[in-house]
């Protein structure tokens, strides 16, 4: 009704009109949407503090997302390192620089790399599981029983996942760049023949600690994110449209993914571009 | 009568375009248990989400001892949500915490309990509830009635002031149902909680309820006692309390008694114009009542449906016939004559004759005598229903009888 009123008083062409309708629509939707991920981020973060202190349930999410990503993230940084290391041969050999192999593959790791590729592999392993398995309690009614028994769920299930995200992030973000240095140590020094006391020399004149300050201010970051974009669209499952019961878990469950992974990467640029 | 602990104020609540209750009052007093039943997606959990605050209605008012829900500051609604448990239609059991976790986690989480006093009181629910085999397993490894069990213990474990059970029995075997509801009316009088009771199980249920409420159509047409549930003479209360009748009825095609009434009522005006005439019958079995309660359920319901779906099939469209009471059937014969009533009664007579619930044999540990009575009406000149049914009973003449062996 109202867009017909508008129509015949602006003057414009309906499909203008619609188009800005549109834009409207949606522009306003995703400001309330951000605003209450922000709401539910606060909440969850608040409740970390409160006691008693959940110190049991963050030990078990920090050994769900951070000792059994431990592998995957051990298996993802070696191979990242050694991909690297022959790249950057084979490019710094043009030039005659390949004494600089350490120097290259420990930057990239410990700026960009390191704290990207980890957020992404928690994703994929942890964060998926984070949105069915909160998705699939609150289809099965499981969140609205603790709401009953006055347990909050917020402080229940998305506090200790914002914790242990928090503590296994950087921490793994560490062990990433520390394996993948070595994955670029076998590749350049023990297959291709770079110097080793060059390798790590380089490293050491290089590296700078605002480096891996950086690295960890993303990581932490990243942390916030994908811990409270996972818990969200699990948590508001049955408010998504379109989608009811199982089917709804796993339009959740993508959505967390997809949306982590954009946040990360579009994060990660403005992050970096601050700490330049 | 006292102050209601719970009351509803013309609560409306609809989900999108589908309203889903209609300004429905209903009153929830202290200490006694209140069923609410009515059919399936009728709103009955709805209305139990409400009392929690899961739910938050369109308009209209909750109180909880006279004071409205939405005025409860936030600690008055935490002691509030603390002195009552709910129990999930779909159990809402943590499936990925054990049988025992499941029944510990309120005390672990709100209460500063040690863990040897948690594991007390939880071993004494699991015993009680007979779960001690199962207390290591998780719920999806335990049966759809074991998981029911866990739920009423995670219920009472909290030993509650007040306890909302969405349909505690649905899915159990008879004997587990019957332990259930024994269970809690048990506990009633022993703790004396307020229950209130979403339920199927009827009439199972009113034997353990004080108050019953039924939902239909948006609204709360009754509440009152079980006695005056049975008292009652709204068609939905009857529907609800002779549930077993009326699937019958309508297995055997027997029509609703409103109907039947209804065309009686026309043919009486059509009498009264045209000067035409019109046939009733009214059979009733004798002793029904009581082979019901000492031959059994099942015999009383197949002497009901021989009768019923012979008259039918006799009928043949001719004319409609209706339950009019628990041991009466009405046929009316629409234009029809004395003789031609007379001839469906000797058709009915020699097919029924062959069925074997008149033969004596068949009951061979307990046997009542029976006998069939019909009465023919025809109807002339215009007059009230009341007194037409009467003169038919008056006419009632003995028409089959099955007589047991006896020595």
């Amino acid at each position: 009704m109202e867009q017909g009123g508008s129509q015949a008083n602006s003057g414009f062409p309906s499909s203008f009109v619609n188009f800005l309708n549109f834009l409207g629509k949606n522009s306003l939707k995703i400001i309330g949407e951000l605003g209450a991920v922000a709401i539910f981020f606060f909440y969850g973060f608040l409740f970390i503090f409160s006691l008693p202190f959940q110190f049991k349930k963050i030990v078990q999410q920090i050994y769900f997302i951070g000792v059994k990503s431990f592998l995957i993230i051990s298996l993802i940084g070696l191979f990242t390192g050694m991909v690297l290391g022959l790249q950057g041969y084979y490019t710094l050999v043009k030039f005659g620089s390949e004494g600089m192999l350490g120097a290259a593959v420990a930057l990239s790791l410990i700026r960009e790399l390191g704290p990207v590729l980890t957020a992404l592999m928690i994703i994929g392993r942890a964060g998926s599981s984070i949105a069915a398995e909160i998705g699939i309690m609150r289809i099965s009614e499981q969140i609205d029983a603790l709401d009953t028994m006055d347990i909050n769920p917020m402080r229940y299930l998305v506090s200790p996942r914002i914790a242990a995200s928090i503590i296994v992030f950087p921490m793994l973000t560490a062990l990433f760049d520390v394996i993948g240095i070595i994955g670029g140590y076998l590749t350049g020094v023990v297959l291709l023949g770079v110097n080793s006391g060059i390798f790590f020399n380089r490293i050491y004149d290089s590296v700078v600690s605002k480096d891996v300050t950086g690295g960890f201010l993303k990581s932490l970051a990243f942390a916030l994110i994908v811990s409270t974009i996972c818990c969200y669209q699990g948590y508001f499952t049955h408010m998504r449209p379109g989608g009811f019961g199982a089917k709804g878990v796993s339009l959740a469950t993508t959505s967390a993914v997809v949306i982590s992974c954009v946040l990360v990467l579009v994060l990660d640029y403005v992050l970096t571009s601050f700490l330049l | 009568m006292a102050e209601p602990f719970i009351e509803f104020k013309k609560v409306s609540k609809s989900f999108g375009k589908l309203q889903v209750l209609d300004q429905v009052d209903l009153k929830i007093y202290e200490g006694e248990i209140t069923a609410i039943i009515g059919k399936s997606g009728v709103g009955k959990s709805v209305l139990l989400k409400h009392i929690i605050g899961l739910l938050k209605p369109d308009s209209g008012k909750i109180l909880i001892k006279g004071k409205p829900l939405d005025e409860f500051s936030k600690t008055e609604l935490r002691e509030f949500k603390r002195s009552l448990s709910y129990m999930f239609q779909q159990n809402a059991l943590f499936d990925s915490l054990t049988v025992f976790e499941n029944i510990a986690l309120p005390l672990v989480e709100r209460t500063n309990l040690t863990p040897t006093e948690i594991k007390k009181r939880v071993d004494f629910r699991i015993e009680q509830f007979e779960l001690g085999e199962v207390a290591d397993r998780y719920p999806s490894q335990i049966s759809g009635g074991m998981q029911k069990r866990v739920a009423l213990a995670r219920a009472l474990v909290t030993e509650p002031t007040m306890i909302l059970f969405d349909e505690p029995t649905t899915g159990l075997d008879p004997l587990r149902k019957n332990a259930v509801l024994n269970m809690i009316a048990h506990y009633q009088s022993e703790i004396g909680f307020t229950g209130v009771m979403v339920s199927h199980d009827i009439p199972d249920v009113f034997f353990i309820s004080n108050r019953v409420a039924i939902i239909e159509n948006k609204k709360i047409p009754f509440q009152g006692t079980p006695l005056e549930l049975e008292q009652s003479d709204n068609e939905v209360v009857w529907q609800f309390i002779h549930g077993q009748e009326v699937l019958q009825d309508q297995l055997t095609g027997l029509q609703p008694k409103k109907e039947v009434n209804a065309l009686i009522l026309e043919e009486l005006s059509r009498v009264s114009q045209e000067k035409g005439r019109f046939t009733l019958i009214l059979f009733t079995i004798d002793s029904l009542t009581q082979i019901k309660n000492q031959v059994g359920y099942i015999a009383a319901q197949r002497i009901f449906q021989c009768l019923a779906m012979g008259i039918n099939m006799k009928l043949a469209g001719k004319g409609k016939a209706a339950r009019y009471g628990l041991e009466d059937i009405l046929v009316v014969l629409p234009g029809g004559s004395y003789s031609e009533a007379e001839g469906l009664i000797n058709a009915l007579l020699t097919d029924c004759s062959k069925h074997d619930v008149m033969n004596p044999e068949k009951y061979k540990k307990v046997c009542i005598d029976f006998s069939v009575k019909a009465g023919i009406l025809e109807v002339r000149e215009k007059t009230d229903l009341e007194s037409i049914i009467e003169s038919a009973r008056k006419a009632q003449k003995i028409i089959a009888k099955m007589e047991c062996h006896r020595g």
